[in-house]
């Protein structure tokens, strides 16, 4: 056998995993992901599903993705372009060629390019790309994983069919062969996951061996690489979605501080998981709702929350448009509520399964009235957690209906979260009523203390009865009122209540860089990984830039502006037509320039350094 | 969450109407239906076991809606058509509470008639009160999804075209388990009907007549009025045959067709006898639904029509909590840890 070096210079790798919606992709993304966490790389991943449940097999509209990049250095997305692209059909290799860095490797399997998937694929007069000249500038390891896999396990007793569906795992086990990794996890885990189908797990550790052997003696091959442990902060970790993270951090908050969680929610892409997550959870006393509608979720939510449930609606734009109503009756009854919108790619029906940032004005202004409502943004995956921890803490110590943003890229996107115990975990004390909340033997419900907050007082006990409504509340009673000094008395005093909530956050910090440099990027949402990540290496080039990521967008952190005005210029990157912008711009009078991106797909870190470079010079010029 | 639980000493609940009235002013104008079904439900609730703070009052928009805040006990004036996702959401959060819904005919069957389906085939143990006047009284007079067709309104200067709903055939067909129908005029007959509603685990429907004097006055006249009620009403009662106009007349059934019979010629016990728990007839009763002052024409029913029970929401979910609290995982930093997890060193 002939000597294969192990290329140890690699810091990062971007592997795209690309087949058809049955290939099994989404499941040998995440075996990798898994082995590589294990072995103690950084990582960061991206699935990303066709909009059709089932479309047509073979067919680009088909097509399955998972993204992920992994490193011996701290990992903040994804990655821009692949330097692994492995391919099962002919229409993955056509809808992702241009992703492929120039050089970058190619893993294809024949059998996938035949005159069939070829003509799927609409590749001009089924002229396949593996055997014509067109990938002479990529590393092309054309294999026929069908073949090989059909062989070895031509003995297994399973179908024809059963036994294609193990060529994935000939993929992953090749895959780890060429990163040095170890197929153990991989094995353990499938022998877990068909106990009682022993037959279909033999088959797949076969076929995972085989791809890994193929790898060692195929001869093929002159190189594999080694991608080695990350110096990542010590403690324990697991993978978390961002979907995943909102809903634990839910679970948290009720059982932390002992109260019941009810979620109510209506499907809808990309929102859902979080209802599937929860419903699993049913032995922490979490009450799942899926109601009739968007809007029968939200008043549901209000219902529960009446009843001293900890009480969430979740969904994503269209879905919140339909609880705007409800979400303005949330701020006059002035309850716990805390409404999650998974933002995906609008208006309307718009672009279900991709991601984009452009509800942001909705969610602060999208209601009849003057109705303000405190907005959070979860700015990665593992951030969610926390993000949905701290609103459901201000929703309740509050009495008020908070938002939380999230979006369909770190919503399915996943990393390594070095999870808190519950010791780490902030009490979330409500204000009851008491004595104080009286006047002679009346109960007032709208008895308020010095930052606004009304008593929640739930019903069941005596002597507090009271009724909540719609219409404009007495001062202190909560009666109903038409008088006009008590209205715009009313709104005064539910606007200051949102805005001394920035008393009980913490002061902004500056993610990355210093106070006074000639560039700020600042950035909310999902957008952290790739504005961290271009900063990060522009500074390490000499340039003057520093990164500022808001969580709290309503209130604005109280020191924001000050730390604003200390840089020369601001950009924000946004996936929409620049609606924090507008915000800065409004509040501070600070002459922000928006960059704009509303392609459906994350900023890459090369867009946003161009973004960087483009006006940092700008400022040097001028300076 | 501690709740106190007081006043319940089985025997009766030491509370009197007065008791659950509010310092407000009823403001619905003066002759409305409204009074008498408040008066009713104030008289009802001292004599039920049920602490007054335990008690919650769900409404939406529209006249009816302002009701909890006439009531001195928990409640909610949410918004129009919702009162029902409401008090599902409340309900399933506390089944210990005791919950009302008070609605309307636009309220509940037109804004909110998805929420209304859904709460009865979902069947909370909650009660819901349609205040069923057959028109739009708090926005001044358009016509109702219960408005009879061709019926004459601001918005229908020419007559409506639209078909109006049969309530009752709309809360079968939702798989209500308690469906009945009275009206404000009676207010004996609508005691007994709120305490039978009360009684029944399950999501009970009662559609009420209501007068609206100032924009659709007389619409129930023919049931209400001395000299037509008893040829156009028919009182349901448990195990009792169908038989009206002062007891001379009497329904039969001719196949799958009710017919009216003379008690001269039939004998009442050869009569239809009503059995609240067979949903066939119930919903051929709901049948019972023209404006027909023609001789031999059937009266409207008045009573329960159907009445089984079946297990309720917030039961099976309740249930299905506490059989995975005693098997599943319930220590929240497992939960965090999740099942795959490493450790940097």
């Amino acid at each position: 056998m002939k000597e294969i070096n192990i290329n140890r210079s690699k810091k990062e790798v971007v592997i795209l995993f690309a087949g058809d919606s049955g290939d099994g992709i989404q499941f040998t993304g995440g075996q990798f992901t898994e082995t590589v966490e294990l072995f103690g790389n950084d990582i960061s991943t991206f699935p990303n599903f066709p909009a059709e449940i089932r479309a047509p097999i073979g067919t680009e509209a088909g097509v399955s993705g998972f993204q992920l990049k992994f490193g011996s250095v701290e990992v903040f997305t994804p990655g821009d372009q692949y330097d692994v692209l492995v391919v099962m059909n002919a229409a993955a290799l056509k809808v992702n060629l241009h992703n492929l860095r120039q050089g970058g490797v190619i893993v294809a399997n024949i059998s996938g390019f035949d005159s069939k998937n070829l003509k799927l694929a609409k590749y001009i007069d089924d002229e396949n790309p593996l055997t014509n000249d067109s990938l002479e500038n990529y590393e092309v390891h054309a294999i026929d994983i069908s073949k090989l896999t059909k062989e070895a396990l031509k003995d297994s007793g399973l179908s024809v069919k059963e036994i294609d569906r193990c060529k994935n795992m000939f993929v992953l086990g090749f895959i780890y062969w060429m990163f040095s990794q170890s197929p153990d996890n991989t094995i353990k885990f499938i022998q877990h996951k068909f106990k009682s189908k022993p037959e279909i797990a033999d088959a797949n550790t076969k076929a995972l061996k085989t791809g890994y052997h193929y790898g060692e003696t195929s001869e093929t091959f002159t190189s594999r690489y080694e991608v080695k442990p990350a110096p990542l902060q010590k403690g324990k970790y697991r993978n978390i979605s961002g979907n995943q993270a909102t809903a634990l951090g839910m679970v948290a908050a009720a059982n932390h501080n002992n109260f019941e969680l009810m979620y109510a929610s209506y499907p809808i892409t990309p929102a859902s998981d979080i209802l599937h997550e929860l419903s699993k959870h049913k032995s922490f006393g979490v009450k799942t709702f899926q109601a009739e509608d968007e809007i029968a979720a939200v008043c549901a939510a209000i219902g529960a929350s009446f009843g001293g449930s900890l009480a969430i609606t979740g969904s994503s734009g269209p879905g919140i448009a339909l609880k705007a109503e409800a979400m303005g009756l949330a701020v006059m009854l002035e309850l716990p509520l805390i409404v999650v919108n998974v933002q995906r790619g609008g208006p309307s029906t718009g672009l279900p399964t991709k991601t984009e940032q452009a509800d942001l004005l909705q969610m602060l202004y999208g209601r009849n009235g003057e109705a303000p409502m405190p907005v959070f943004a979860a700015a990665s995956p593992k951030d969610c957690f926390d993000t949905i921890y701290e609103a459901c803490r201000i929703a309740i110590e509050h009495m008020t209906p908070v938002v939380v943003l999230s979006d369909g890229y770190i919503a399915n996107g996943a990393e390594p979260w070095r999870f808190p115990t519950s010791k780490d975990l902030k009490t979330i004390t409500p204000r009851r009523p008491d004595k104080t909340d009286f006047l002679e033997d009346k109960f007032l419900p709208y008895e308020r203390d010095e930052h606004e907050v009304r008593p929640w007082a739930v019903p069941g006990i005596k002597g507090f009865e009271h009724r909540l409504g719609g219409l404009e509340k007495e001062l202190r009673t909560g009666n109903v009122s038409y008088n006009p000094e008590n209205h715009q008395e009313m709104i005064r005093i539910r606007e200051k209540k949102v805005n001394d909530i920035a008393l009980d956050l913490p002061d902004q910090i500056i993610h990355r860089g210093n106070e006074g440099a000639d560039l700020l990027v600042l950035g909310w949402g999902s957008t952290f990984g790739s504005i961290e990540r271009a900063v990060k290496d522009l500074i390490e080039e000499g340039i003057s830039v520093a990164h500022i990521h808001l969580r709290h967008i309503n209130p604005f952190p109280k020191n924001l502006e000050s730390l604003l005005r200390s840089f020369k210029r601001v950009i924000i990157p946004e996936m929409n037509r620049g609606q924090l912008s507008k915000l800065i711009r409004e509040r501070f009078l600070i002459d922000a320039i928006s960059v704009n991106k509303t392609k459906g797909i994350p900023f890459s870190v090369e867009e946003i350094k161009q973004a960087i470079l483009k006006h940092q010079d700008h400022v040097s010029t001028s300076a | 969450m501690s709740v106190q639980v007081l006043n319940s000493s089985g025997n009766g609940n030491p509370l009197t109407a007065k008791d659950y009235a509010t310092d407000q002013d009823v403001r619905w104008c003066p002759g409305c239906g409204d009074y008498s079904i408040l008066k009713q439900v104030q008289t009802v609730l001292p004599t039920l076991d049920i602490p007054k703070e335990k008690t919650v009052f769900v409404s939406g928009i529209g006249c009816a809606a302002r009701y909890p805040y006439y009531m001195n006990t928990y409640g909610m004036h949410s918004i129009h058509g919702r009162a029902t996702a409401v008090a599902s959401g409340l309900k399933a959060a506390r089944p210990d509470l005791d919950v009302w819904i008070i609605t309307g005919d636009g309220d509940a069957l037109s804004i909110g008639g998805n929420h209304f389906i859904h709460l009865l085939r979902r069947n909370f143990n909650v009660n819901v009160l349609l205040f069923n006047n057959e028109i739009y009284g708090l926005t001044k007079g358009q016509y109702s999804p219960t408005s009879p067709k061709g019926k004459v309104t601001k918005s229908t200067p020419y007559g409506s075209v639209d078909h109006p709903f049969n309530p009752i055939a709309l809360a079968l067909g939702a798989e209500g388990t308690f469906v009945a129908r009275s009206m404000d005029r009676d207010p004996k007959h609508l005691r007994d009907i709120l305490l039978a509603a009360h009684e029944h685990k399950g999501t009970s429907f009662i559609d009420i007549y209501q007068n609206c004097n100032v924009f659709n006055d007389g619409a129930f006249g023919l049931f209400t009025d001395k000299a037509t009620k008893d040829d156009h009403t028919l009182f349901l009662e448990d195990g009792k045959p169908l038989i009206f106009g002062k007891e001379t007349k009497g329904i039969k059934l001719d196949g799958f067709k009710p017919i009216v019979v003379s008690l001269e010629e039939t004998a009442a016990d050869e009569c239809w006898i009503h059995d609240p728990k067979d949903k066939i007839k119930a919903s051929i009763l709901s049948g019972f639904f023209e404006y027909d002052m023609n001789q031999g024409a059937l009266p409207r029913p008045f009573g329960i029509f159907y009445k089984n029970e079946r297990a309720t929401y917030e039961d099976l979910l309740t249930e299905q909590i506490e059989d995975h609290k005693k098997t599943d995982n319930t220590d929240l930093d497992k939960l965090l840890s999740g099942e795959n997890t490493w450790e940097v060193k």
